[in-house]
């Protein structure tokens, strides 16, 4: 025979193309770390008393090509029809240079949330373009980097009307032409809260009865009214007024700040973001700028940097759960950072005239619509309008419809008799004419003469988008370069690994992406019949089903579109469970002090007390305090919140006991999933325990983080919840999303991840997740103390290092070390948390032995740069460290500096010739929330850059 | 002066008392960024939670130390908080307060026993 015969696996995914360590690499790792074989790892890690019974079985995994074909036909049962449904989503054309640079680009994709301004002014700047255009468009002040879906910010811009407002009022008015997803979702939330929500005409608003109100603006059915007044009244009774406004009407109607109001929220889906099916996209936020502190979400600001040149950041961030815990301002963490990316690039895209032009276009083509309906005879609500009209059609409601479906559209069932209509920037004149045709009207749109039916009073007059960013050469080179060059200051995991503790910054493969912007899972409207969304349906079942598998829960709702979702929607699942039982008193949660923030956030937000229960020593739960209080509030128990492996990192043995302990007092578990990626095919949070768990699917299941989302926290009950779940945001109880499965078009990528992996496969990945952050650990000690491990000396996926005894010997802190990391072309591990003045790291099954040898040789020439400064041989103050991160500017610039430049700007660890360089020096957080600015600086900053 | 457990300092002028943060605690929260102030002519109880302050790292909020009135407030604090870093226990006050029941005073810590807790 001419060729030896090789058993290798070209197209094994998990273990050629997901997993980062090769087989030889791996033995050699498990040499440094001490185990026999990987099995003997684990053995040592993981207890025997909480290991699953049974391993994952999926069948056999697909290989890429074999998955993309099995997505084609699933895709193929999704029937893409026109959609003029409206009720918040719009048909929109997305700029082919935006979905292939931005949302087709890991360069934008796999980044993480920008906490570390040094290495993200790109996606920095992006955001801030994000942001001022929703303050321009609004008339408001200051905006917010995006929350996760129009009927969030809603009920978001509730609560934070009450945290402001000066009346002791318990009321909302709601606007009963709000969409009926953000009627459902405020409910959702006003109820714990013990908040009244009163749904009416705004001409019946009592100002007097309310600590606010929100409007829709354009409303649901089409109308197009003045706030002004009601606003007024509002404020005379010391209460807030919101408008909920569509961005792209806001380009010719009036504005909300022009009309008084306090706060304005929406979604920019229609600035060029496909619907999904429901999501993701950017909702946005914006206000005065005396509420900025108490506006929740991320808010980008401008700062300097320690040369004084203009850099970005993350501005106001103690209003966040991390520092406030059960005080902050909400538990939303996770933003929509990368649509909210797309949608600031579609305002750069068209600018003012141009997005103003397109609102234009799509008015025209609405009042042709309704004029040729209108000489039908039909009744056509409401006389003006933007892009939306109601018509009567009485007893012929679902005629109409079903004639549309065979035309190829689907309109809007409102009411019994009426059917609603909605144009956007998509909709051709067959369009126009398929749907006269549904009305029985044969004739075609070809009288272009312009026709407007806008109310005058509230045509805008103000200028907007006047920052000379929205008005630069639009050609697609410019554009195209415009958006590498701020991808080129970002340091993403196309890059380099993100060794972020509690963050699993895995891999997400090109296949696992590629059907995102397939069209049948890209072009749906959430709220399409449902025998349109068959494939959906078949992923969500499937996933579901494999979900429950890796969790051992009975249900899966996708509805959660965050992590810090899930956990509200867990509890309120819970809370709804109690109620049934005739127990609704129950309202104490423990949760652990070294829990994560959101945890007490979220158990505020369905209006529970939080008794915080002591860590001992190393870390695990105090068994004994928890005991004590678990007695102490027998009666009244609600339940509690674990993470598994602890936040510490470390699989405790006594969670058994802890989740039999509440049971015993009628209480209920609930284990927060951050940490799953320790866990899969080896231990399932359903056995050991818990009722409830959120899965982060941006982090386990391969989800990319989007520079700070899109992110979903679908969550798995046991069967007893099951009848709890967030309902139908349409016609259910309890929704706490505008779409019934969150994020859909997200879904086929965690459903890909699993399909190419196999159980076999998803099982190796933890295991290999667990043998890398035991690597890194074996690799740093001695040199660095390793905090928290296992009784048996072992790390579970992530590991804590402790940095708090340089402070002390070389005045070098947790910032010092992280910001020099930079330099190395690393981003930082997670910074002190879960203890402060330590890092986090953890590596993820994806990292090769190279890449985390690189970072282990970056992080022992860091520590040897922190002994020259021990032993005097490095200055106190002027050192790598203190100067880091060096920027190219430094290296060319006058160096006198007592290290040269070499040291300074190509550490142990960093490339030669594919040298990462940070674009700014270190950015002054100080100055940032002393200066508070967070829409683009004037033109003149720019000229440096 | 006076101490609180909270890192409060009370200040004797006549019948009313100065409030501010001792030295100890601005250090530990670093550079103070955001200072909200009581209003003028508040009735406050003892523990209530009358001021917000942030650093870039921090958030807290500042209790009455006593039962009383707030009878006026560094509004030049709330310009500019950096005062309470520079100089905490003059120019970087929070505000002043009438006390409606001067014994509370005497429960509160002298210098020696606050340098005991911090030490």
């Amino acid at each position: 025979m001419p060729f030896t015969p090789t058993d290798y696996l070209p197209y094994d995914f998990a273990n050629r193309r997901h997993i980062g360590p090769s087989p030889a690499e791996m033995e050699e790792m498990l040499k440094v770390v001490g185990a026999k074989d990987l099995h003997a790892l684990i053995d040592d890690t993981i207890p025997k008393g909480i290991r699953q019974k049974e391993p994952l079985d999926f069948g056999k995994a697909k290989s890429e090509r074999e998955l993309l074909h099995h997505m084609r036909v699933t895709a193929a049962k999704n029937k893409v029809l026109t959609s003029l449904i409206g009720q918040g989503y719009h048909g929109t054309v997305t700029p082919p240079a935006i979905q292939r640079n931005i949302l087709e680009n890991p360069a934008w994709y796999t980044a993480y949330t920008p906490y570390q301004p040094e290495i993200s002014q790109g996606r920095l700047e992006a955001l801030l373009n994000f942001q001022t255009m929703v303050s321009d468009l609004t008339g408001l002040e200051i905006a917010n980097a995006s929350l996760l879906d129009e009927a969030t910010a809603c009920a978001e811009a509730m609560t934070m009307a009450q945290r402001i407002s000066k009346t002791k009022a318990a009321g909302f008015f709601v606007d009963e032409n709000c969409h009926p997803q953000n009627i459902a979702v405020i409910k959702t939330r006003a109820a714990p809260l013990g908040i009244e929500v009163i749904v009416g005409d705004p001409d019946d608003l009592d100002a007097g009865a309310v600590f606010g109100a929100i409007f829709q603006y354009p409303g649901t059915y089409g109308h197009v009214r003045d706030f002004t007044n009601a606003i007024a009244q509002l404020h005379d009774a010391k209460a807030i007024g919101i408008v909920s406004a569509d961005p792209l009407a806001l380009t010719l109607l009036k504005e909300p700040g022009a009309m008084g109001a306090d706060i304005a929220v929406g979604t920019t889906q229609r600035f060029g973001v496909p619907m999904g099916y429901g999501g993701p996209h950017a909702a946005y936020m914006a206000t005065k700028a005396a509420y900025a502190r108490n506006m929740p979400g991320r808010i980008v600001g401008v700062s300097v940097d320690s040369h004084g040149n203009r850099a970005y950041r993350l501005s106001l961030q103690t209003r966040e759960q991390h520092i406030r815990r059960e005080k902050a301002t909400s538990n939303v963490c996770t933003a929509q950072a990368l649509l909210a990316v797309m949608a600031g690039f579609y305002g750069v895209f068209h600018g003012p005239e141009g997005l103003k032009a397109i609102a234009q276009r799509i008015h025209r083509k609405t009042a042709r619509l309704a004029e040729g309906l209108k000489q039908a005879g039909f009744v056509v609500r409401p006389a003006t309008f933007f892009d939306t009209i109601t018509v009567e059609v009485g007893p012929l409601q679902a005629a109409v419809i079903k004639s549309a479906v065979d035309e190829g559209v689907n309109l809007r069932r409102v009411g019994t008799t009426s059917v609603g209509i909605t144009l956007d920037e998509a909709t051709r004149p067959e369009v126009i004419e398929q749907v006269w045709h549904a009305f029985g009207i044969d004739r075609e749109d070809k009288d272009y003469t312009p026709h407007y039916n806008m109310p005058e009073k509230l045509i805008r007059t103000s200028d907007f988008m006047t920052h000379p960013i929205f008005h630069m050469n639009r050609a697609e080179t410019e554009m195209m370069r415009y958006m590498r060059r701020l991808a080129d200051r970002d340091l993403a995991l196309d890059r380099a690994m993100i060794p972020l503790g509690s963050c699993t910054m895995k891999l997400n493969s090109a296949a696992e992406m590629m059907p995102v912007s397939w069209r049948e899972f890209s072009l749906l409207h959430p709220y399409c019949p449902a025998d349109q969304a068959a494939g959906y349906h078949e992923l969500i079942d499937d996933l579901s089903s494999k979900l429950c598998d890796i969790t051992g829960y009975d249900a899966i709702s996708m509805q959660p579109n965050s992590g810090a979702q899930g956990e509200y929607a867990g509890l309120l699942t819970i809370a709804r469970w109690h109620r049934t039982n005739g127990e609704g008193h129950r309202n104490i949660c423990l949760i652990p002090m070294s829990a994560h923030g959101t945890n007490p956030a979220s158990a505020q937000m369905v209006g529970w007390k939080v008794v915080p229960v002591r860590s001992a020593e190393n870390g695990d739960i105090d068994l004994e305090d928890f005991r004590a209080k678990v007695a102490e509030h027998k009666d009244n128990l609600a339940g509690c919140m674990i993470t598994y492996p602890s936040t510490h990192g470390v699989f405790e043995e006594t969670v058994i006991e802890v989740c039999k302990i509440t049971h015993d007092a009628g209480g209920q578990v609930y284990i927060d999933g951050a940490n799953m990626n320790a866990m899969v095919g080896l231990s399932r949070p359903g056995d050991l325990g818990g009722d409830v768990s959120h899965l982060n699917l941006h982090k386990t299941f391969c989800i990319p983080h989007g520079g700070g989302g899109p992110g979903m926290g679908p969550i798995g009950v046991k069967a007893h919840l099951t009848p709890h779940l967030p309902g139908d945001p349409n016609d259910g109880e309890g929704a706490v999303s505008a779409a019934a499965f969150g994020s859909p078009s997200l879904l086929p990528i965690s459903w890909a991840y699993c399909l190419m992996m196999g159980g076999d496969g998803l099982t190796q990945a933890t295991r290999v997740a667990i043998l890398n952050a035991n690597y890194i650990a074996k690799r740093l000690e001695g040199a660095f103390d390793v905090l928290y491990k296992g009784p048996t000396g072992r790390v579970a996926h992530e590991c804590i290092i402790d940095t708090r005894p340089f402070a002390e010997s070389a005045h070098i802190t947790v910032d010092d070390i992280a910001k020099r990391l930079a330099d190395c072309g690393f981003h930082a591990p997670t910074m002190s948390w879960p203890v402060a003045g330590t890092l986090m790291i953890e590596p993820t099954e994806s990292e090769t032995k190279a890449e985390l040898d690189r970072f282990c040789d970056a992080m022992l020439g860091i520590r040897e740069e922190i002994r020259a400064i021990e032993d005097g041989r490095m200055d106190p103050e002027n050192n790598p460290l203190k100067n880091a991160p060096h920027t190219m500017e430094d290296l060319v610039v006058d160096w006198n500096r007592p290290y040269s430049r070499e040291c300074g700007c190509f550490p142990t660890g960093s490339f030669r010739v594919d040298k990462y360089w940070p674009p700014v020096n270190r950015v002054d957080n100080v100055w940032g929330d002393r200066n508070l600015s967070c829409t683009c600086p004037p033109m003149e900053d720019y000229a440096e850059t | 002066m006076k101490y609180t457990e909270e890192h409060e300092w009370l200040r004797a002028d006549g019948d009313i008392y100065v409030v501010g943060i001792t030295e100890h605690a601005t250090t530990q929260l670093g550079d103070l960024v955001f200072v909200e102030l009581p209003e003028v002519g508040a009735t406050v109880s003892k523990d209530d939670e009358i001021v917000v302050i942030e650093s870039v790292k921090a958030a807290s909020d500042i209790m009455a130390p006593v039962d009383g009135e707030i009878t006026d407030v560094n509004s030049a604090l709330a310009d500019d908080p950096s005062l309470a870093n520079s100089d905490p226990l003059g120019e970087g006050w929070f505000f002043k307060i009438k006390p409606s029941d001067p014994s509370q005073i005497d429960g509160l810590m002298d210098e020696a026993a606050y340098t005991a807790l911090i030490s």
